[in-house]
């Protein structure tokens, strides 16, 4: 246990201190939704009827952005190697990584969420519940792009092939996302149905995403 | 406790780096493992530490303390620091020996073992590469761990730093502890064993 907490403590001190990346996702998030009703112009019906959508891929993008350094930066200093020579179970570090890698960058945009609904004309009311959904979808993100993370370690490029891998399969976490949020904001489609089925999928992955990244890294570093 | 190899073989990209390597070492001896680059000594020092596969053959730990894989009783260290660069020397040394078990207390007197004590609290960034090492030769001392896996463990170090540690494997093999060390040139220890590597 104390191991656990020393390596959730540590990732996130990297997270905060110079040259970590905790607040780039945060950023480009700002900067995606912010640049969006420029792109489509000041038509406010149509804002707040693609709000929710925007609010979900923007969060999808920026939660990916600083993912493929989540093994990489261990991988090159040798650190990786020590991880793996613990005596706690694979796994269970490497979730404890994800964990630690969600509340530094998946927080964050949670929180900020809100302050940027108010861009895209998103009703006061419906703010919460958006935020609830990104609350319950960006674990999922996380934990799955935590596998796309362990497969490109070794490659010095990894990045794009992590988008390449991972975006795929976070397309039902986004469609339940937006749907959840679309019934909450605007209805007649009830909220619970959607939103259960998000858990569902944070639950699902929170399980196998670091069981299939442990593998990748054991196989990947031969 | 001894530390023994039966027909060991690695097997690194489809090529064999080496196969029916056979030693045993005694609690308490050193071994240093010499040859020419390429004839697998850091990879044979990979492979008791967990990190490449065993082709085919048995490495065991007879008479170790507890069932744990041999990897869980060894310390490697590598060409790389394991350090990073916006922690403090304290803080680096003091996760790797939370993470491998030991207690915060053990952190002082091993930065002390290390003459780093006073650096303590100076980010990793602003550290030469002599004193890199020097705070990962400290993880070794923090965490009991029976094996030591060295590879080049002199490399960037000074003189005296490398008495140092010297005395620091002295201790350890008085303690009952074994060292595995890949060199080219001597490592400061008198009494060592030599396994020479590619020589078949």
């Amino acid at each position: 246990m104390n191991a656990l907490m020393a390596l959730l403590v540590r990732d996130m001190r990297l997270a905060i201190r110079v040259g970590g990346g905790a607040l780039m996702g945060a950023l480009f998030f700002l900067i995606v939704v912010t640049m969006m009703p420029f792109a489509i112009g000041p038509d406010l019906a149509l804002l707040a009827r693609i709000g929710p959508a925007i609010l979900w891929l923007g969060a999808l993008l920026a939660s990916l952005l600083a993912l493929d350094r989540l093994f990489a930066t261990d991988h090159e200093d040798g650190s990786l190697d020590l991880l793996m020579m613990g005596s706690l179970p694979l796994e269970l570090s490497v979730a404890t990584k994800a964990i630690a890698h969600w509340l530094t960058t998946g927080l964050p945009l949670v929180l900020i969420a809100p302050v940027l609904g108010l861009m895209l004309n998103v009703e006061l009311h419906a703010m919460g519940w958006l935020a609830l959904t990104l609350l319950a979808g960006t674990p999922a993100l996380t934990f799955i792009g935590l596998i796309g993370a362990a497969l490109s370690v070794a490659l010095r490029r990894g990045g794009l092939l992590l988008a390449v891998l991972v975006l795929p399969l976070t397309v039902p976490v986004l469609i339940f996302g937006v749907a959840a949020a679309n019934a909450a904001i605007v209805g007649p489609a009830p909220f619970g149905p959607p939103f259960t089925i998000l858990c569902a999928l944070s639950l699902a992955s929170l399980v196998l995403g670091p069981i299939a990244a442990a593998a990748a890294l054991r196989h990947g570093l031969e | 406790m001894q530390l023994r190899a039966e027909e060991l073989a690695c097997n690194r990209g489809g090529r064999d780096v080496f196969r029916g390597l056979n030693f045993s070492l005694p609690a308490g001896e050193a071994m240093v493992v010499t040859g020419r680059n390429g004839a697998g000594k850091s990879s044979l020092l990979r492979m008791i530490a967990g990190l490449v596969r065993i082709a085919a053959g048995r490495l065991a730990l007879d008479g170790g303390e507890s069932d744990a894989p041999v990897a869980e009783q060894a310390h490697y260290l590598g060409h790389q620091d394991a350090m990073k660069p916006s922690l403090t020397v304290g803080e680096n040394l003091q996760f790797w020996t939370e993470f491998f078990g030991a207690g915060r207390h053990a952190v002082e007197p091993a930065l002390d073992a290390v003459d780093l004590s006073l650096l303590a609290g100076l980010p990793a960034a602003y550290l030469s590469a002599g004193q890199r090492r020097r705070l990962s030769i400290a993880r070794l001392v923090a965490v009991p761990r029976s094996i030591w896996l060295l590879d080049e463990p002199t490399s960037a170090l000074d003189v005296p730093s490398q008495k140092r540690l010297a005395e620091l494997m002295r201790d350890h093999l008085a303690g009952g502890g074994m060292i595995v060390a890949a060199a080219h040139g001597p490592i400061g220890l008198e009494r060592a064993r030599e396994l020479k590597m590619g020589a078949a």
